[in-house]
């Protein structure tokens, strides 16, 4: 009897079954759905100045995706937008599957941010300027979890401390410990090694890393671009308002990347020999290297060209070295455009 | 509703407080208390009754009413300026809080803060002059609804306020001399009719006559009034806010 009025109350109509019907669609959603979806996207502030003009971007659940961009490009305006920081003027932003105007409590809960400034409130203690984070973003107190994001980011000695006495890179960590409050799904974190010595972005780096194993999105802004080239998964590049590429990061390299074979020579040469006119080869000033530069998908045929060729035209060389580009200089390639 | 968020915020504020607690409490209540001490004990008592109440416990009213007025425009106003101004109001921005939960925990707070000093003040007043309370109810009701709106109200100079000047300007400009010629030291028949006249557009009039109402029984204006023109100046204010956080100004870019 008990079964059968259970089975009548969870009938097809029932306000249970269809909001559990609607839970099931929303989780199926999250599974295809990018974490950051963003759509014609268009920012022009009061005085007219177009910050971002047709922005369309998806950001998968789980990588680690590095927006680059010269000063002014609009990569913190982006961010702005989509933690609610500032307003759309045209265009739609979901984030975990929640359009951040209409359903802006589920999307900005599970959004963490580390802002490119170090704003923080001098007075408050670390554990206090944390725990406050935790409640503003609508979670219950959780020492627990308090106390581990402290150990993680080796503040938990400083727990007490005024956040005024803090160091740079300190108060920089605190940031970053501020946004783990609420076990954000999301995290973006906005030029988070800025000012940070080497072995401090170090750490950084795996802790980033480890919350990527832990299932967390993160968006991440940058100018130090090896800090892309070593985290990133995919790389977003943004010019004057607009993402002129997003790619693979290793897709990225090999296709846009150069290679380069230096040889140096026994003997300096005073000129290109008129064979090797037609390759893409230099001669240093001191007539002592030949550099050869081909791009990384090309096919390695012209490397045995060149050497065959050199052969024939005795020139011996008593070294060779080859190096790829950094994604510095395809960043810097691409902006320049 | 966002309860945790409000209350992060509630108690970071309430926190601040006990902080600051000399600038926050004792100085008011110093000042305050010098005004029972020059014009309550000593001037008081060479000057005549009004309305049959000694001068000294006709001013307890309205210098109340001063403190409440000032600490709950000055809290609210320096508790939303504050994170303008050092950057963290990407924090609030950026949670999931709405409007009307950030002001419960900005507004919520100053309130209570100009409440608690509101009565610290009463009681310190009694150590000097001797006073009655005839509507204890209405004059905990007016104590709040003043503390309310006028919290609200330094919440939106606040929001206005682009540095620390623009932040004391309204408060010292405005309001003080409003509180003063609004019958803290007077009662408003004793002026010419011109002025009795003239007195009527100042808001604060209503506020200390209604106030006054619930200690003695006696007012300038009817209560009714008073408690109209409060509430309706809460709920300008309250339009204010609800248009502030709707258009972003000074806020959201």
């Amino acid at each position: 009897m008990g079964i059968i009025a259970a089975k009548a109350k969870l009938s097809k109509s029932s306000p249970v079954m269809r909001k559990y019907r609607a839970f099931i669609h929303h989780q199926q959603d999250k599974t295809v759905q990018p974490d950051i979806s963003v759509k014609h996207l268009n920012k022009v502030y009061a005085d007219g100045f177009r910050a971002l003009n047709d922005i369309n971007l998806d950001i998968k659940r789980g990588e680690i995706f590095a927006l680059l961009g010269p000063n002014g490009a609009g990569k913190t305006t982006l961010i702005s937008i989509i933690c609610g920081i500032a307003n759309i003027s045209s265009g739609e932003v979901k984030a975990a599957g929640y359009d951040i105007v209409k359903d802006y409590r589920k999307a900005r809960e599970s959004i963490g941010l580390v802002p490119q400034e170090l704003h923080t409130d001098s007075f408050e203690t670390v554990w206090g300027a944390v725990s406050f984070s935790r409640g503003l973003f609508g979670k219950p107190p959780a020492p627990g979890h308090i106390e581990k994001v402290l150990k993680d980011l080796s503040l938990w000695d400083k727990k007490d401390n005024r956040i005024m006495s803090l160091s740079g890179g300190m108060k920089r960590r605190l940031m970053i410990a501020k946004a783990l409050s609420h076990e954000p799904q999301i995290l973006f974190l906005d030029e988070p090694t800025a000012g940070v010595d080497v072995e401090l972005r170090r750490d950084m780096w795996e802790m980033v890393r480890k919350l990527r194993e832990n299932g967390v999105t993160i968006i991440l802004t940058t100018h130090y671009i090896e800090e892309a080239e070593e985290m990133a998964d995919r790389i977003g590049v943004i010019r004057n308002g607009e993402i002129i590429l997003v790619e693979d990061k290793s897709r990225l390299m090999s296709k846009l990347g150069k290679k380069e074979l230096r040889l140096h020579l026994q003997s300096p040469l005073e000129t290109i020999p008129g064979q090797l006119a037609l390759e893409p080869v230099e001669l240093s000033e001191d007539g002592y290297e030949l550099i050869y530069t081909f791009d990384s998908q090309q096919e390695q045929a012209g490397v045995a060209r060149l050497l065959r060729t050199l052969g024939d035209l005795d020139i011996e060389y008593r070294d060779i070295q080859t190096r790829e580009s950094s994604l510095e200089e395809i960043f810097v390639g691409l902006v320049n455009e | 509703m966002n309860l945790y968020g409000v209350r992060a915020i509630y108690n970071f504020e309430m926190a601040r407080m006990r902080r600051t607690l000399m600038q926050s409490v004792a100085a008011p209540v110093i000042s305050t208390s010098l005004y029972f001490v020059v014009f309550g004990s000593a001037i008081g008592s060479r000057m005549g009754d009004i309305d049959n109440i000694s001068y000294g416990a006709f001013i307890i009213p309205g210098l109340v009413m001063l403190s409440l007025l000032m600490q709950s425009i000055s809290n609210a106003s320096f508790g939303i300026y504050m994170p303008k101004f050092s950057g963290t109001i990407y924090e609030v921005l950026s949670a999931p809080v709405s409007y009307v939960e950030v002001v419960l925990g900005y507004v919520g707070a100053a309130a209570t803060k100009s409440v608690i000093l509101g009565i610290i003040i009463l009681l310190t007043a009694r150590l000097f002059v001797d006073y009655d309370v005839l509507h204890p109810f209405w004059m905990f009701a007016f104590l709040v609804l003043t503390a309310i709106t006028f919290s609200l109200f330094g919440f939106i100079i606040g929001i206005w306020a682009d540095g620390f000047e623009k932040l004391q300007i309204i408060p010292l400009m405005i309001v003080t001399p409003l509180v003063f010629l609004g019958g803290t030291f007077y009662s408003i028949d004793m002026l010419p009719e011109v002025w009795q006249t003239v007195s009527l557009f100042n808001p604060v009039v209503y506020l200390i006559s209604g106030f006054r109402w619930a200690f003695y029984g006696v007012s300038d204006v009817h209560v009714g009034i008073s408690v109209g023109m409060t509430v309706m100046f809460l709920s300008a204010c309250m339009v204010a806010v609800w248009w502030i956080f709707k258009t972003g100004y000074r806020l959201r870019s």
